[in-house]
């Protein structure tokens, strides 16, 4: 399974808008995948609040997901996001990264389903929870 | 026609685009990402300007799904405050040419956002209009539609629940 886990992080880590986000794989394995978003002012959402985009946040989701689906054992290659479904629990605190963990909790021939959780510095309440179901591809 | 002298309704119109351009650009998100914004009266279009780095999969290549729901999210927001927004242009009640000086109004908080992928983003420019279902005093449901080539062909649509900006207490 370490061979799948580094194809898997070969591909996040050629994502051009993950690098062009900043976006940071710690972890990855076994259908389970962590990615950090430092805080950048260029993805910044309510210039009053200085606090992050929810889009930015989705982004980050939504790879930390795609991540999870290619880890898991019985992934066979890449995948798509099929649906996807935020909900913003709070604000991300300014100048806190945001780490989104992800888990792809079934998969079958042709869905995969993930559940994903985003915190900042603090990690007792959740940024944002996300739930999606991805494709299973035979190849990337 | 004299051209000696101002035509109102376009003095009109260029206070209302430049208060919208004020609106767009104080978010910087929408800047990072490329999002223009394109006004027929009360009806916005969104526009993602393609570049490199929104690709997601560079093996086809396709644009990032959390592009994709990001610029749904930005449409999102943008069209619904501009629909709380253009009726208080209106009527007065707020000023374009001070939201033209950086006087932005509070803008809508995400509750929760559902994307539909349709087919994949391909590597060029990507439209979105979106459409507010329910504007109340505290939340709103917005739908939104993305295309490409053909306005019919969607590839991606989403649907969110939002938090209205609270006014502040009149003193």
């Amino acid at each position: 399974m370490i061979e799948k886990a580094k194809v898997a992080r070969q591909f996040i880590e050629a994502i051009p808008h993950a690098k062009a986000l900043g976006m940071r794989l710690t972890e990855i394995g076994e259908g389970v995948a962590v990615i950090e978003l430092p805080y950048d002012t260029r993805l910044i959402g309510d210039p009053k609040t200085g606090v992050i985009h929810g889009g930015a946040v989705s982004a980050v989701m939504d790879t930390c997901c795609g991540a999870a689906v290619m880890s898991h054992k019985s992934a066979p290659g890449g995948t798509a996001t099929i649906d996807l479904r935020i909900d913003y629990m709070r604000a991300a605190t300014p100048g806190q990264t945001i780490t989104t963990t992800a888990t792809c909790y079934h998969i079958t021939r042709n869905v995969a389903f993930v559940r994903a959780t985003a915190v900042d510095e603090n990690t007792d309440i959740p940024v944002a929870t996300a739930s999606g179901s991805f494709t299973v591809e035979t190849r990337f | 026609m004299s051209q000696t002298h101002h035509d109102p309704a376009q003095v009109v119109k260029q206070r209302r685009d430049a208060a919208l351009r004020a609106l767009v650009e104080g978010v910087p998100y929408a800047q990072f990402l490329g999002i223009a914004f394109d006004r027929r009266g009360d009806e916005l279009t969104a526009q993602l300007n393609f570049n490199d780095n929104l690709i997601g999969n560079p093996f086809l290549p396709a644009i990032h799904g959390g592009v994709t729901a990001a610029f749904l999210e930005v449409t999102s927001i943008i069209t619904l405050s501009w629909s709380f927004l253009w009726p208080a242009i209106e009527a007065g009640e707020v000023d374009p040419d001070l939201m033209a000086k950086g006087e932005l109004p509070r803008l809508p908080k995400t509750i929760d956002f559902t994307v539909d992928y349709l087919r994949s983003g391909r590597p060029r420019d990507a439209y979105a209009r979106a459409t507010v279902s329910r504007s109340g005093r505290r939340y709103a449901s917005v739908r939104v539609e993305a295309w490409q080539d053909h306005r019919e062909k969607l590839f991606a649509q989403a649907a969110g629940h939002f938090l209205m900006p609270q006014q502040p207490a009149k003193d």
